[in-house]
């Protein structure tokens, strides 16, 4: 099992300046906390219109790690010829890519969504979906990007019996209503990040743990807009086994990894 | 020593049967983490009888005596007195009353804002009783959000500047909002200190903090996320701070801020 960090990212953040966005950073970082692996994105690609030319830029950005840094490009399903993309990321080993419907001004379970998670479940490629990049109280006046709403997750897992989705960002509400909203076949299908749950004293990781399943979350950071330690200080807050802990870290990821 | 200068606890009149529980959470992590010693608020009924931001003088003095009775029961909690402003004459009998039974603190949450002239009494009284106010802060507030008269940073920096010789704790910097407005509110306004605690937990928030204010101005602080608390603490001890700064902000500024003798 390696310990991998599944929402890193490089590069500049367009709504403020980041002190840190370079994949040195990134590899400093999580060689300080003990992360062997990161599956990253390239932050500028947010607002980009097409999306082609920053996946290009994001191999550049982390080519000279390529046994720690492994790039997930985007896709924008509403764009002419957005296969070709994917085709891209798959030729590329990528494992897996990024969808910003929120930031498209596309439906989250829309037409174009469907028809992407339906090609990258028959290329046997995970979607990553982010609730939010940022808290809504402090973005930009202009960052008008919509969260992900819990039903879109639903709905898109609902809409083939292949996909596999990874949601990063989400909270305790949004998990429980997405979890519980879904059969146990769909769930096994879907994978968390536990970085925007909270621990103690409410402790909603480990009552998800229990209630949703250990199985079902995998570590994310948010680096570098979020730093990672706060991650790593939940699974320390836990009175979990090593075992259990191993799978938070990343042995789930590698299970649902293995089951296209 | 680390001292959390935002923690808050419950009480059984606060509308959660688990209220027993997430106390115990607390120390509970509290002792994980190493916590030496919690400065607390009860938030009046946690909006049971009376709203939180909103609490009615009956529900900040029943909070007020729960938490002396934690502070018995518990020699590593102290406490912050939660007044309502705008019952001016009860906030001010409980203050002197609570800091007479040993609060060391002010909570002013967001019942009046931090700017208006109601609160100058409390803010003298602070001065006078060397006890820091802790006020909650909705980074760069835009525009009024529902339950709360909440307050930003030009607006507490107000405050401060009418009382040069009252100290104030702007309350989690990662709490919600834009964290670098307060930044540069309070960089001008040297008796206000930062809490950094919140679920925020931005890399630039931190660095940014650390390099504008300087470790002097920065106490730590967990407020209903120690897990993120937690997370920042690390962080800051790997950004290349001395021990001599990381020292301050895990305790020597909050020895600073409040009364001499609080934390022996």
């Amino acid at each position: 099992m390696r310990v991998t960090d599944v929402a890193a990212f490089v590069g500049e953040y367009p709504y403020r300046e980041l002190t840190h966005s370079s994949a040195d950073w990134l590899i400093r970082q999580m060689d300080r906390v003990g992360i062997e692996r990161a599956w990253v994105g390239y932050l500028p690609t947010l607002l980009h219109r097409d999306p082609a030319p920053s996946n290009a830029r994001l191999h550049q950005e982390i080519a000279s790690y390529p046994a720690r840094l492994a790039a997930v490009p985007v896709v924008h399903p509403g764009l002419p010829r957005w296969e070709q993309d994917l085709n891209a990321a798959i030729e590329a080993g990528a494992p897996a890519v990024r969808a910003y419907p929120g930031y498209y001004a596309l439906d989250a379970c829309g037409p174009e969504m469907r028809v992407l998670a339906a090609a990258a479940a028959a290329a046997g490629l995970p979607i990553i979906l982010t609730v939010k990049i940022e808290d809504l109280r402090q973005r930009h006046p202009l960052d008008v990007g919509t969260d992900l709403a819990a039903s879109a997750v639903r709905n898109l897992m609902r809409s083939d019996s292949e996909l596999r989705l990874l949601v990063t960002h989400a909270d305790r509400s949004f998990v429980e209503e997405v979890h519980f909203g879904l059969t146990p076949r769909e769930s096994e299908r879907l994978l968390w990040d536990f970085s925007w749950i909270w621990g103690p004293p409410e402790n909603h990781l480990a009552l998800l743990l229990t209630t949703v399943g250990i199985e079902r979350f995998t570590l994310g950071t948010g680096m570098p807009l979020r730093i990672p330690d706060s991650a790593l200080a939940k699974l320390d807050l836990l009175d979990i086994a090593d075992s259990e802990r191993s799978k938070l870290l990343g042995g789930n990821l590698e299970s649902w990894s293995a089951l296209s | 020593m680390l001292i959390d200068v935002h923690a808050h606890f419950f009480t059984e009149f606060s509308g959660r049967s688990d209220w027993q529980t997430l106390n115990s959470a607390r120390l509970q992590a509290g002792a994980r983490i190493g916590i030496t010693v919690h400065v607390a608020s009860i938030l009046g009924s946690w909006g049971a009888r009376s709203p939180v931001y909103f609490p009615s003088p009956d529900d900040v003095a029943r909070a007020n005596d729960a938490l002396i009775e934690l502070m018995q029961d518990h020699p590593e909690i102290r406490g912050y007195c939660v007044v309502n402003p705008n019952f001016i004459e009860h906030a001010m009998s409980e203050i002197a009353r609570r800091i007479d039974q040993g609060m060391i603190g002010i909570k002013l949450a967001a019942s009046r804002r931090a700017d208006d002239f109601l609160l100058d009494p409390i803010a003298r009284l602070a001065g006078q009783r060397s006890v820091p106010i802790l006020h909650h802060v909705w980074h760069h507030r835009r525009r009024d959000w529902p339950g709360q008269e909440a307050s930003d940073a030009m607006e507490l920096a107000h405050l401060a500047e009418r009382h040069p010789e009252t100290r104030f704790i702007l309350a989690h910097l990662g709490g919600g909002g834009d964290w670098a407005h307060s930044l540069r509110v309070v960089r001008e306004t040297p008796n206000v200190w930062i809490d950094l605690s919140g679920s925020g937990i931005d890399v630039d928030m931190l660095d940014r903090a650390f390099d504008l204010l300087g470790a002097s101005r920065l106490l730590w602080g967990s407020d209903i996320t120690m897990d993120t608390a937690w997370g920042k603490l690390r962080y800051l001890e790997a950004s290349g701070a001395t021990p001599a700064e990381l020292d301050l902000i895990r305790c020597g500024n909050a020895r600073q801020v409040f009364p001499g003798g609080a934390f022996q």
